[in-house]
């Protein structure tokens, strides 16, 4: 018993000291999604990259703290973030009225339209809801372009796959008549091998109330010190040119979208 | 048995249980406490949490959900039983091939995670498009009903009058997330099936065998009126099991689009992040289990009457 009792003590008095530790040298940890190429991807070996991964290093650069990424599902990337795996969002989040209330955001980062795509031979015309009437389409589950379709295109089934790769999956193999997401997203794809089966049928006019101003960093409830200084950094980064090196590294056009 | 009277007479008592308050048993009680405070807690969150609104606006599309669980697993058990007698037969075969086929299957289909069999059948076959729509089935279907008024009180007739040859190819059921999930689910559990099977009719005597052969019977005679009966008394505990399990299982289907309870549940998460999404899940999914259990001992103590004195 007094062994135990003494490792123990021991035990917490180290991991207290290396918790003091931490503290002093203060890092931030980034949660992302890693499925959600050219934003953010898992390479071969583990590694994230992406324009959000570029993006969220060079904020940490300017609000001099240490940075470490987290991979987290999407679905769970909210509930994550609350129950502290991480301290801040950096994953292509759209801000929405619905995610406000459990999250803070930032300023948006950037923000592109939605798009459809469909396969090659397909007779879809454009992106109305008549143009789809009768259609299966395929999104990503639990995101702004989910809501936007089941809203938008009543006449069509919709398909919620778990990630971005299910559906561009199914959209090769012939399941899907079509799918909806961020143009970025979707024009890598097309450019990829795996999107040679597809074209873009056009782009969708973001409808504010669903899409909300952009994508934005998502803190915890109350950390208005963090929005602060993410949005000094913002500011910061898109002034001194940091921001437009990251965008040509991955963009030919601006992502960042008229000023709001 | 009179040996054995008077053994007993002579047997040592177990020792007595010690009185008082001795610290196995105070921890006992402790742990009793705490899943019962646990258990409070759950109740008070879901009376607290309790939230009209979001009830009225996703309690239809967990009864949906629900719907696609049961009938997911209801075909997918009655066509893994129906497919796990030739496989159950195969395995007990003297035949080489026949018997080594049936255990591959089975060790196949045990040895692999049903959520990767899901997704093999599902993206796996898709891959396969040209091939599968190669393959057509021609079927005649009726294009053309005609409808005959039979006055205001009955119902109209309708008499077939076009009948057209649909093409229909595996494409056309492979296309569909649902059949995707039927055929991976009957495989998986045909495999757990057989083998539940065929250790219940092994589990009978073989002297019941030789008795029945001894009195004329036909082998199948003897299978069907004599080992089955006895077998699937035996069967039937692992049958509910294989069943819950398979409830259970089911939940992974969401992944292929399939949206069941736990695809609704983490969809109405996903927009609500309220925890208590998951929780009525977990209840819904308790009410079916305790349901089933309940049922299968019912059955259980209904066929075993004889047994019982």
């Amino acid at each position: 018993m007094r062994i135990a009792l003494r490792i123990a003590l021991a035990a917490s008095a180290a991991l207290l000291t290396l918790g003091v530790a931490q503290a002093q040298e203060k890092t931030l940890r980034i949660g992302t999604e890693g499925a959600y190429p050219p934003f953010n991807n898992l390479t071969a070996d583990g590694q994230l990259v992406g324009f959000d991964i570029d993006i969220a290093k060079a904020l940490c650069d300017e609000m001099k703290v240490k940075c470490t990424f987290v991979a987290q599902d999407w679905d769970g990337i909210i509930p994550a973030l609350q129950a502290g795996k991480f301290d801040a969002i950096v994953a292509s989040m759209s801000i929405t009225p619905e995610r406000a209330e459990k999250v803070d955001f930032t300023h948006k980062y950037y923000n592109t339209p939605p798009a459809i795509v469909a396969p090659k031979d397909s007779d879809i015309k454009g992106v109305s809801k008549e143009d789809l009437a009768g259609k299966t389409i395929g999104v990503q589950g639990s995101t702004t372009h989910f809501n936007y379709s089941t809203a938008t295109y009543t006449d069509s089934t919709i398909k919620p796959y778990p990630t971005a790769q299910e559906y561009q999956l199914d959209l090769a193999n012939g399941r899907l008549d079509a799918a909806n997401d961020d143009i970025v997203v979707l024009q890598q794809w097309l450019d990829s091998p795996d999107g040679a089966c597809c074209k873009l049928i056009g782009t969708i006019k973001p409808d504010e109330k669903i899409h909300g101003p952009g994508a934005g960093i998502a803190v915890r409830k109350g950390e208005t010190d963090l929005v602060n200084q993410f949005n000094a950094a913002i500011d910061a980064i898109r002034a001194n040119g940091k921001y437009k090196e990251i965008n040509d590294k991955y963009f030919k056009f601006d992502v960042y979208g008229g000023e709001s | 048995m009179s040996v054995v009277a008077t053994d007993a007479a002579e047997v040592e008592r177990p020792p007595a249980l010690p009185r008082g308050w001795p610290r196995h048993r105070i921890l006992g009680y402790a742990l009793v406490c705490l899943w019962g405070a646990f258990l409070a807690g759950i109740v008070a969150y879901l009376v607290l949490a309790w939230n009209g609104e979001l009830f009225a606006k996703y309690a239809p599309s967990y009864m949906t959900g629900l719907g696609v669980t049961l009938l997911l697993v209801s075909i997918s058990i009655v066509l893994g039983a129906i497919l796990s007698v030739p496989i159950a037969y195969a395995r007990m075969s003297k035949n080489r091939v026949l018997s080594g086929l049936a255990y591959a299957y089975v060790y196949f289909f045990r040895g692999t995670p049903l959520l990767a069999q899901t997704f093999l059948v599902y993206y796996g076959v898709g891959s396969f498009r040209p091939q599968l729509q190669a393959v057509a089935l021609y079927l005649p279907v009726v294009s053309n009903w005609l409808a005959v008024p039979l006055g205001d009180y009955l119902p109209q007739l309708d008499i077939p009058l076009g009948i057209t040859i649909a093409r229909l190819t595996l494409w056309d059921f492979f296309r569909e997330a649902f059949n995707c999930a039927i055929f991976a689910f009957s495989l998986n559990t045909a495999a757990y099936q057989a083998e539940i099977l065929r250790g219940a009719i092994q589990s009978v005597p073989r002297g019941q065998w030789e008795g029945a052969a001894s009195l004329g019977l036909h082998k199948l005679q003897t299978l069907w009126k004599i080992v089955l009966p006895q077998a699937l008394i035996v069967a039937l505990r692992p049958y509910g099991n294989e069943i819950i399990l398979m409830i259970k299982g089911s939940a992974i289907v969401a992944i292929i689009t399939v949206y069941d309870l736990m695809g609704i549940t983490r969809l109405t998460y996903s927009r609500t992040f309220d925890f208590q999404s998951y929780l009525w899940a977990a209840i819904i999914y308790l009410v079916i289990v305790e349901t089933l259990r309940h049922g299968i001992e019912w059955i259980e103590r209904r066929i075993t009457i004889h047994l019982h004195r």
